[in-house]
C-alpha cells in the first residue's frame, strides 16, 4: 500500500534495508546464545509444585554431591531483598512483592532453587536430589476466590510494598469518577452492557528466555539478555545482589522476539547469583516448557462496560469495570490496569460521565506481566462489543455511532489527567487523528456497507463483517526518557549510540533513518550500536510504544545538534557564515557561492587540522506527552453452523501513526499484531489443572496461528502529522492487537447472531451459544 | 562415537553422543544460525536440511546423518554474497526478529528446488510447520514469491 507523504524526504519516509537485515537474513550469531564462554557453567531452576505451599525446609546435601556442581541457591543463602520484576523506570509502580528465592511458593512455577554445574545433565540431577519439604497451603485459582472473605493471603510476608490491599489479595485498585455516572445513566435515551472474559495467554517469542553472566577481565560483571530492559536489568540487580551499578554492564544483543515478556528481570539476577558465587560464566537458557510456566502471561480479565447514549448516538456516559488477574506477583498488575482505562476511554470523548474502576487481584496461577497491548486490548475488548451493542439499539451504522463519537484533533479528555502509568496523569491533546479516514478506508477496502446490507449464507456457512477501533500512546507521559550519541568519523560518516531496544521492530534502522533525514546522508553512513549500558547512553528501554516517538525525538535532537557543528566547521573552511550553508546529499554547499564542501574534507578538518575537535553531541528526549496512534480494524468471517468453527476471510487494519518513517516495518508491526490478535480471539488459551499448573505448555497443545491460520491482511498507513513527533511520527507497535477480539466477535454477530464475549471462540463456545440461541428462539 | 558426514559442502568427522541432537551438534561446530524454540519439533525454527529436505535438527539424533549432505543458512550464501532468497527476505520486510529467518529460509529453498513457481497458496502449505510471531507471515510469503521470480528470471537456480 502506498503511503503518501506530508513532505518529499530522502530517508525518512523510505522503504530502506532493515540495518539489521542481511545479517540475519544469513545467520550470523547475533544473539544472546550465539556466543560461546568457554567455562560457562549451565544454570538451571527448581520449580515449585505446588500453588501455594511454605517450604519447611531445603536439604542440598545429595544433590551437592553430584559431579560438577558448582553451587546451589536457595532462601536459605541469599540475601532478602523485596524488588518487582517488572522492567520499569525507577521508581516502578509494580509492587515490591518479589525476592530472589522466598520461603514461600506461590504458583506451580515459582521459583525454589537454582543450581550451576559443568553441564545441563549434572545440573538437572542436582534438581532431581533437592529435596524440598512443603506445608501445602490452600490456593485461590480466580479472582472471585481471591476475594472472598476468608480467602488464604498470598502475600503475607512483612517485607513487601507497594501493594493497594495485601490482606485481601488486591495487588492495586483505582476508582475514578468524572461527571455524575448514575445520573448520567438516567439521562440517557438507550443503555447497553457488556461483560468479556480474556483469558490467560503468552507471548511465545520465539526465542526463550535466556542470558549468559560473567565477570570481564576488569571484575565487573557483565550481563549478555535476552531483554527489553537492559538499564532497568542493571539498577534491579545492582539492587537486589548489592553490587555498585558502575560494576555492571548489560549488553542486549538481537533478540528473538518480546512483545512484553522479556519487559521482565526473570533470569538476569539469578544467573548473576550464580556468576558471582562460583566466578564463572554462567549460562542459563529456558526450554518452551519452562517459559510457558514459569515467565510471564498477559493480564487475565473480566472487563464490563455499560454505554449511555442519547437518540442521535452521542454517548453520555461510560463505566468501565475492569478486574485483572495479576497471578502470583504483582508485576505490572496496578499499570496494566490503569492502561485498560486512560487507553480505551479518552477514544469516545464526548460522554461527560465516566467511571473507571477495577482491581488487580493475585491469584496462585502464573505471573501475569506486560503484554502488547498492555490494558488497551483489555478495554476495547469491552468497549467495542459495547459499541456494536448500541449501534444496534440505536438502529445505527456502527461506523456511523464511532463517527459521532470519536476524540478528533484539538479536542481533549479528562481522562488523560486523571489516569496515567499508576497514578494521575497529565492534561494532553490531540495533535494529530486520521481515525475518520481509517474508518472510510477501511470500510470501502472490506466491503462494508454492502456486506452489512446483505449477509452471505452458502450451506452451513454464515459470513459477516464487524469493527472495531482502538487507540494506544507514544511512550508514558512524564516518565520516559531517551537519550541518543551521534559521533561523526572523519570520513563523514556517523556512529549512532543509542540505549533504545530493538526487539526485532526494526527500531535501530527507524532510529538511523531519523538521523540519517538530519544529516543528509543515506542510513549506510550510519553506525547503529544499541542497548549496551557501558556504550550508550540511557534509554527506558522498549515498551509502551515509546521508541520511534521518544527514542526518535532524542536521535533527532542529537542529529540536529550534530549538523549545527558540521556547518560551523565548513563555515571556517568555506570562510562564509554557517546561516547560508546547507547540508545534504553528503556535503555542505554554499547559497550564495555555490561552493561546496564535503562531509569528509569537514571530518578530517574537525579531526586533523584546524580548531580540532569531535563533533559529536549527546541529546536526551524526556516524553511531555504520548500522542496515540489510532487504528480501524475490519474483520470478515465465515461461521460453520453445523460445527461452530470461525474462518478469518479477511482482516483490514487501517492505522494512523501519523508519518511513517519506514511504511513497510510499520505495516509489519501492524500485521504481526493484527495476527496475535486473531490467535487471541480464536485459538489461544492458557489452561490450568485443578491444582494450578499449566496444562498446555508446548506448541502442541498451545496454538499460535500458522501461516494457514492467517487471512487475508490488509494493513494500510494512513499518516497524520502529528507535530510533537520526529518527522510528524507516533507510534504503531502495540495498536494492531487491540482491534481483532472485538471486531471478530463483532462480525460473529453479524454473521450469527450471537455474542461471543469470552475469548478465544472457539468451535464449542460458538456451538454451545447458537443452541442457546435457538433454545430462545424456540422458547 | 564418530561420525562422517557433509556440512554445508565441506566433510566433518565428528565425535559425537549417541543421545545428542543434531541442534546440538551443528550449534557445536559454530552454525549459530540453527536456533531452539521448542526443542520437541512443533517451532520449525530449527530447521536445516538433511539431503536438501527439510527437518528438525532439535529431534533428529545426530548419528542419524551419518553420510548423508546437511546443508544450514551459513551454508546458503554469507554476509558479503548473501543468497537470492536471503536478499529476498530483506527486501520484502520479511525479517523482523529473525529468530524464525534461518528456518523459513532453508524451507524455502527446498520448496524452490521442488516448485520454481509456487502458488502463494502452496508457499504457505509448504511453511505450515515453521512458526513466526513477528510478522504474521504475510511478508514472509511476499519474499519467497519474490525470490522464486527470479529464479525463474535466471537470477538464481
Amino acid at each position: 500500500m502506498a503511503v503518501i507523504l506530508k513532505a518529499k524526504r530522502e530517508v525518512v519516509g523510505q522503504n530502506v534495508l532493515k540495518v539489521d537485515g542481511l545479517p540475519l537474513a544469513t545467520g550470523q550469531p547475533k544473539f544472546t546464545l550465539d556466543m560461546d564462554l568457554p567455562g560457562a557453567l549451565v544454570g538451571k531452576i527448581l520449580y515449585s509444585p505446588y500453588a501455594h505451599a511454605e517450604i519447611v525446609s531445603i536439604d542440598t546435601s545429595e544433590a551437592e554431591k553430584v559431579p560438577g556442581v558448582a553451587c546451589i541457591l536457595h532462601y536459605g543463602n541469599v540475601p532478602r531483598v523485596p524488588y518487582t520484576t517488572a522492567g520499569q523506570g525507577w521508581p516502578e509502580p509494580s509492587p515490591y512483592d518479589t525476592v530472589l528465592f522466598d520461603k514461600k511458593v506461590r504458583y506451580v512455577g515459582d521459583r525454589v532453587a537454582a543450581v550451576a554445574a559443568e553441564t545441563e545433565e549434572a545440573a538437572l540431577e542436582a534438581l532431581r536430589k533437592i529435596k524440598v519439604e512443603y506445608k501445602v497451603l490452600p490456593a485461590v485459582f480466580t479472582v472471585e476466590e481471591a476475594l472472598a472473605p476468608g480467602a488464604p493471603i498470598i502475600h503475607d510476608e512483612e517485607d513487601a510494598e507497594g501493594i493497594y490491599d495485601a490482606k485481601r489479595n488486591i495487588a492495586a485498585a483505582v476508582d475514578v469518577p468524572i461527571g455524575n455516572i448514575e445520573k448520567g445513566f438516567a439521562e440517557s435515551d438507550v443503555v447497553v452492557e457488556a461483560t468479556c472474559e480474556l483469558p490467560y495467554s503468552q507471548h511465545a517469542a520465539m526465542e526463550p528466555h535466556c542470558v549468559i553472566a560473567y565477570f570481564d577481565e576488569d571484575g565487573r560483571l557483565v550481563i549478555r539478555s535476552s531483554t527489553q530492559v537492559p538499564f532497568h536489568i542493571r539498577r534491579v540487580v545492582s539492587r537486589v545482589l548489592g553490587i555498585p551499578i558502575h560494576r555492571i554492564r548489560v549488553v542486549k544483543p538481537r533478540i528473538g522476539g518480546g512483545f512484553g515478556s522479556k519487559q521482565e528481570i526473570i533470569l538476569e539476577p539469578v544467573a548473576a547469583a550464580l556468576a558471582l558465587r562460583t566466578g564463572r560464566p554462567v549460562k542459563m537458557a529456558l526450554s518452551r516448557e519452562e517459559v510457558f510456566v514459569s515467565t510471564r502471561t498477559i493480564h487475565p480479565a473480566k472487563v464490563r462496560v455499560k454505554l449511555g447514549a442519547k437518540k442521535d448516538g452521542t454517548l453520555h456516559a461510560i463505566e468501565l469495570e475492569a478486574i485483572l488477574n495479576t497471578g502470583a506477583y504483582g508485576a505490572h498488575g496496578g499499570t496494566t490496569l490503569y492502561n485498560v482505562g486512560s487507553k480505551a476511554l479518552p477514544l469516545y470523548n464526548k460522554a461527560r460521565n465516566l467511571r473507571f474502576h477495577g482491581k488487580a487481584v493475585y491469584t496462585n496461577l502464573p505471573v501475569a506481566g506486560a503484554y502488547r497491548g498492555y490494558g488497551a486490548n483489555q478495554g476495547f475488548f469491552g468497549l467495542e462489543i459495547a459499541m456494536d451493542m448500541l449501534a444496534e439499539k440505536l438502529g445505527m451504522d456502527p461506523i456511523e455511532l464511532r463517527l459521532r463519537n470519536h476524540i478528533r484533533t484539538g479536542e481533549t479528555s479528562p481522562i488523560f489527567e486523571k489516569l496515567g502509568e499508576g497514578r494521575e496523569g497529565k492534561p494532553q491533546v490531540i495533535r494529530s487523528c486520521a481515525l475518520e479516514e481509517c474508518l472510510r478506508i477501511g470500510a470501502e477496502r472490506i466491503g462494508w456497507y454492502e456486506k452489512r446490507r446483505n449477509p452471505r449464507r452458502k450451506g452451513p456457512w454464515a459470513y459477516g463483517v464487524g469493527l472495531a477501533c482502538a487507540m494506544q500512546g507514544s511512550g508514558i507521559t512524564g516518565v520516559d526518557m531517551a537519550a541518543a550519541t551521534l559521533i561523526m568519523n572523519e570520513d563523514g560518516s556517523f556512529r549512532l549510540l543509542v540505549g533504545a531496544t530493538d526487539l526485532g521492530t526494526g527500531s535501530d534502522t527507524v532510529l538511523a533513518q531519523i538521523a540519517a533525514e538530519v544529516l543528509g546522508v543515506p542510513v549506510e553512513k550510519i553506525s547503529v550500536y544499541s542497548s549496551d549500558t557501558d556504550f550508550t547512553p540511557f534509554d527506558k528501554g522498549a515498551y509502551a510504544s515509546s521508541t520511534t516517538y521518544v527514542s526518535g525525538n532524542a536521535v533527532l535532537k542529537a542529529a540536529e545538534e550534530v549538523k549545527r557543528q558540521i556547518l560551523e566547521v565548513a563555515s571556517e573552511i568555506l570562510e562564509e557564515p554557517a546561516e547560508g550553508l546547507i547540508l545534504a546529499g553528503g556535503k555542505v554547499v554554499s547559497e550564495r557561492t555555490g561552493r561546496e564542501v564535503s562531509l569528509s574534507e569537514v571530518g578530517h578538518r574537525a579531526f586533523y587540522v584546524a580548531n580540532q575537535r569531535q563533533i559529536a553531541a549527546t541529546a536526551s528526549f524526556a516524553c511531555p506527552e504520548s500522542p496515540p496512534p489510532f487504528a480501524a480494524f475490519f474483520a470478515e468471517v465465515a461461521v460453520d453452523t453445523e460445527t461452530g468453527i470461525v474462518r478469518v476471510e479477511k482482516f483490514v487494519v487501517v492505522a494512523d501513526c501519523g508519518q511513517p518513517i519506514h511504511p513497510k516495518l510499520a505495516e509489519g508491526q501492524l500485521e504481526g499484531a493484527v495476527v496475535q490478535g486473531i490467535g487471541h480471539a480464536l485459538y489461544e488459551e492458557m489452561l490450568f489443572s485443578e491444582r494450578g499448573s499449566t496444562v498446555n505448555s508446548t506448541f502442541f497443545d498451545y496454538r499460535i496461528p500458522t501461516v494457514l491460520d492467517v487471512p487475508e491482511i490488509e494493513a494500510i498507513l494512513v499518516p497524520s502529522d502529528e507535530p510533537t513527533g520526529p518527522f510528524g511520527a507516533k507510534s504503531i507497535a502495540e495498536v494492531g492487537i487491540d482491534g481483532p477480539v472485538p471486531a471478530i466477535s463483532n462480525a460473529i454477530y453479524h454473521a450469527v447472531g450471537v455474542r461471543l464475549t469470552r475469548a478465544p471462540f472457539t468451535p464449542e463456545r460458538i456451538l454451545a451459544a447458537l443452541r442457546t440461541k435457538d433454545k430462545e428462539r424456540k422458547g | 562415537m564418530k561420525i562422517y558426514f557433509e556440512l554445508n559442502g565441506r566433510p566433518q568427522y565428528v565425535e559425537v553422543e549417541p543421545g545428542e541432537s543434531l541442534l546440538s551438534l551443528l550449534r557445536r561446530l559454530g552454525m549459530k544460525s540453527v536456533k531452539e524454540g521448542c526443542g520437541t519439533g512443533e517451532c520449525g525454527v530449527c530447521t536445516v536440511l538433511l539431503d536438501g529436505k527439510p527437518i528438525r535438527s532439535c529431534i533428529t539424533f545426530a548419528p542419524k546423518v551419518q553420510g548423508k549432505r546437511v546443508t544450514t543458512l551459513e551454508g546458503l550464501g554469507t554476509l558479503e554474497d548473501p543468497h537470492p532468497l536471503q536478499r529476498a527476505f530483506v527486501e520484502a520486510g520479511a525479517v523482523q526478529c529473525g529468530f524464525c529467518t534461518p528456518g523459513m529460509i532453508l524451507t524455502a529453498y527446498a520448496l524452490l528446488q521442488e516448485n520454481p513457481a509456487p502458488a502463494p497458496y502452496e508457499v504457505r502449505e509448504y511453511l505450515v510447520g515453521n512458526l513466526c510471531r513477528c510478522t504474521g507471515y504475510k511478508k514472509i510469503v511476499d519474499a519467497v514469491l519474490l525470490a522464486a521470480k527470479w529464479k525463474r528470471e535466471g537470477r538464481w537456480r
